[in-house]
């Protein structure tokens, strides 16, 4: 038996809880405890590094940031939707993560003035990283088709994961040592989050592919639905490729080995059966072309802000 | 403790003398002491209740999760449904340390056998929506809650500490939203006191029927369940958010909300009880699709389940 009293929520608590509300107008910004009232990157000296054209950075930051934000948005549709409440928790969890590379790499793309048509079609008030995110049609978006293809079941869900988390933490691993010390920073954040995404996405893959029959068809059906998406992945574009000889970027083919031994290894360990590697193909979403699929995502992503341009959220 | 067969009724009075004794006593009762059957069923109703509440409660914001209108609001949407998932979990667990089963009392929310506060029966019509409800429905919920930090069983006291706190979160998290709204065009500052408009009375009902018609309430103070009436704790939330309400600029649709100079407590006008009559018996606008998501999610995902179970068997 434990008195009340040593629980720590007496009276005092119960008389508290609602002062500050009242005392609200100018000071809320301490409220939205772990969100950043700030603009993301608010206090982080943001001048391009010489030898850097800051056309190319910010359109880099636009690839890397629109994945991470279209593949937050896949995740985030299985809240209410998940197998386990453990499993709502961490796809909330790994959504948010993402959500939060994408807010720095957006307002990193913004810092150097890569705003694209954005801009005209909304107000100053809005951040840059709104801006790039609601304001920008499905051709502007350069995200590649591996993050932004529906999720399908949780199987596939999970297969997906397991290939989009392995081939990010690869780029962002080799990416903390970019030139760009804000690139470099955003990287080092994002591996330690891309490790547990992979670790959580490799357990399910080993639970789905080893566990009953119809959770392997499943998560067959999965890894066949998701292969092919890998054919594009792993082509630079020549922005990447500038970058690279800047010392800027990572250049994903150099990946490949990594990405395919991880891959290969928990498909093998879930007694799954590993497809052939697809052969690679130019840049497509990279550059702009999207199945249809992403037109529909961002219209439910942007709908509401751009209903009202002018609108303070 | 466990009652050895012999002298049963002279053993249940002692255990009971020794139960009543704690109560008293203002101490808490934990999962292995013996308690009143009574005392046990009422809290695992209570708990289940109020777990089916969380989870339930992830899907009215949780429309928005997709079309918040900035990845900032985004994200603190996103943490906060992820927040209630959480109290979920630590409710069903104070309640699986009296019995219950998390599987079982799932099945029973599915098939109705157990209830959910009304409130989430109500949709989300606009943005401004999460930011009342952060402002009244979590701000009513905290008034019942934070009692509950006190209430005489351990496991359920404790969890509620870590509830509330996250709970205080999201109120100022939704008050920041309407004070931002009402910072903002016309038509934001329209769908705030639309939000209030529709919000404000089922808020006031969440603290559940007049004393005189709440047929457990006595029992459950004798226990330490219960700390505070309803009435008393709904003319608490009336009296915290009148203020509120002027700061943020809104009018709360009460023709006869008025301080009472001699008490310094505010009178409001009559609640229409049929209204959450209607509601609690499944006619209110969203109980199908409420339950059908819970459904769905269990049945659509029962060979994710499965394949765990199977796995966990093999690997073992």
């Amino acid at each position: 038996m434990v008195t009340a009293s040593e629980g720590g929520c007496g009276m005092a608590h119960e008389e508290t809880v609602y002062d500050a509300l009242d005392h609200a107008h100018g000071g809320e910004g301490q409220w939205a405890f772990g969100t950043g009232f700030d603009e993301p990157l608010a206090g982080v000296d943001t001048t391009v590094p010489d030898g850097i054209d800051p056309a190319d950075l910010g359109e880099y930051c636009l690839m890397l940031g629109d994945d991470a934000l279209v593949l937050a948005q896949r995740l985030t549709e299985w809240m209410t939707a998940a197998p386990e409440l453990e499993e709502e928790v961490a796809l909330g969890n790994t959504a948010l993560d993402l959500l939060g590379q994408a807010r720095l790499l957006l307002a990193r793309a913004g810092s150097v003035g890569v705003l694209g048509r954005s801009r005209e079609r909304t107000t100053p008030t809005v951040p840059d990283e709104d801006a790039l995110a609601y304001f920008r049609d499905p051709d502007e978006f350069r995200c590649t088709g591996l993050m932004a293809a529906p999720g399908g079941d949780f199987g596939r869900t999970m297969v997906r994961l397991l290939a989009a988390s392995t081939l990010r933490l690869a780029v962002l691993t080799r990416l903390r040592d970019s030139r760009d010390p804000v690139l470099a920073a955003i990287a080092a954040k994002g591996v330690h989050e891309l490790t547990y995404h992979r670790d959580h996405a490799a357990r399910w893959v080993l639970r789905l592919g080893d566990g009953t029959p119809e959770s392997h068809r499943r998560a067959q059906a999965g890894v066949d639905a998701v292969w092919p998406l890998l054919a594009e992945v792993l082509s630079a574009t020549d922005v990447e490729r500038r970058l690279v000889t800047a010392g800027v970027a990572v250049d994903p083919a150099g990946t490949r080995d990594e990405v395919r031994a991880v891959l290969t290894q928990v498909l093998d360990q879930a007694t799954l059966r590993v497809p052939e590697w697809p052969a690679d193909v130019p840049p497509r979403g990279r550059t702009g072309e999207h199945s249809p699929e992403l037109t529909t995502l961002l219209a439910t992503l942007q709908g509401l802000a751009r209903q009202h341009p002018a609108a303070t959220w | 403790m466990t009652a050895p067969a012999l002298d049963r009724t002279l053993d249940e009075a002692a255990l009971q003398a020794r139960f009543d004794a704690t109560i008293a006593a203002g101490h808490r009762i934990e999962p292995r002491d013996w308690m009143p059957e009574g005392y046990r069923k009422t809290l695992v109703r209570q708990i289940a209740q109020h777990a089916h509440s969380e989870i339930i409660g992830m899907q009215p914001e949780g429309d928005w999760l997709l079309a918040a209108p900035s990845l900032r609001r985004k994200a603190v949407l996103l943490a906060k449904v992820q927040d209630e998932a959480g109290h979920g979990l630590y409710l069903y667990s104070a309640a699986e340390t009296l019995g219950a089963d998390r599987a079982d009392l799932t099945d029973k929310l599915i098939e109705r056998r157990q209830k959910y506060s009304s409130i989430f029966n109500y949709p989300t019509l606009t943005y401004a929506d999460v930011g009342v409800i952060g402002w009244l429905v979590d701000g009513a919920a905290i008034c019942n809650q934070v009692p509950l930090c006190r209430s005489s069983y351990g496991p359920y006291a404790r969890a509620m500490i870590r509830v509330c706190k996250e709970e205080s979160f999201h109120q100022r998290q939704g008050y920041e939203l309407l004070m931002t709204m009402m910072g903002g065009t016309p038509e934001q500052q329209a769908m705030v006191q639309d939000a209030v408009d529709r919000w404000w009375w089922p808020s006031l009902m969440m603290f559940g029927p007049p004393d005189d018609e709440s047929p457990n309430s006595a029992q459950s103070m004798a226990w330490g369940i219960k700390r505070h009436s309803n009435d008393e704790l709904r003319q608490r939330f009336v009296d915290m958010t009148v203020p509120q309400a002027a700061v943020l600029g809104v009018t709360l649709p009460d023709p006869e909300l008025a301080l009472d100079e001699a008490t310094g407590r505010y009178r409001f006008g009559p609640i229409d009880w049929s209204e959450l009559q209607r509601v609690i018996s499944g006619q209110g606008p969203c109980n199908d699709e409420r339950i059908a998501r819970r459904r769905a999610a269990r049945d659509d995902n029962a060979w994710v389940t499965e394949a765990a179970t199977a796995y966990a068997e093999k690997h073992a």
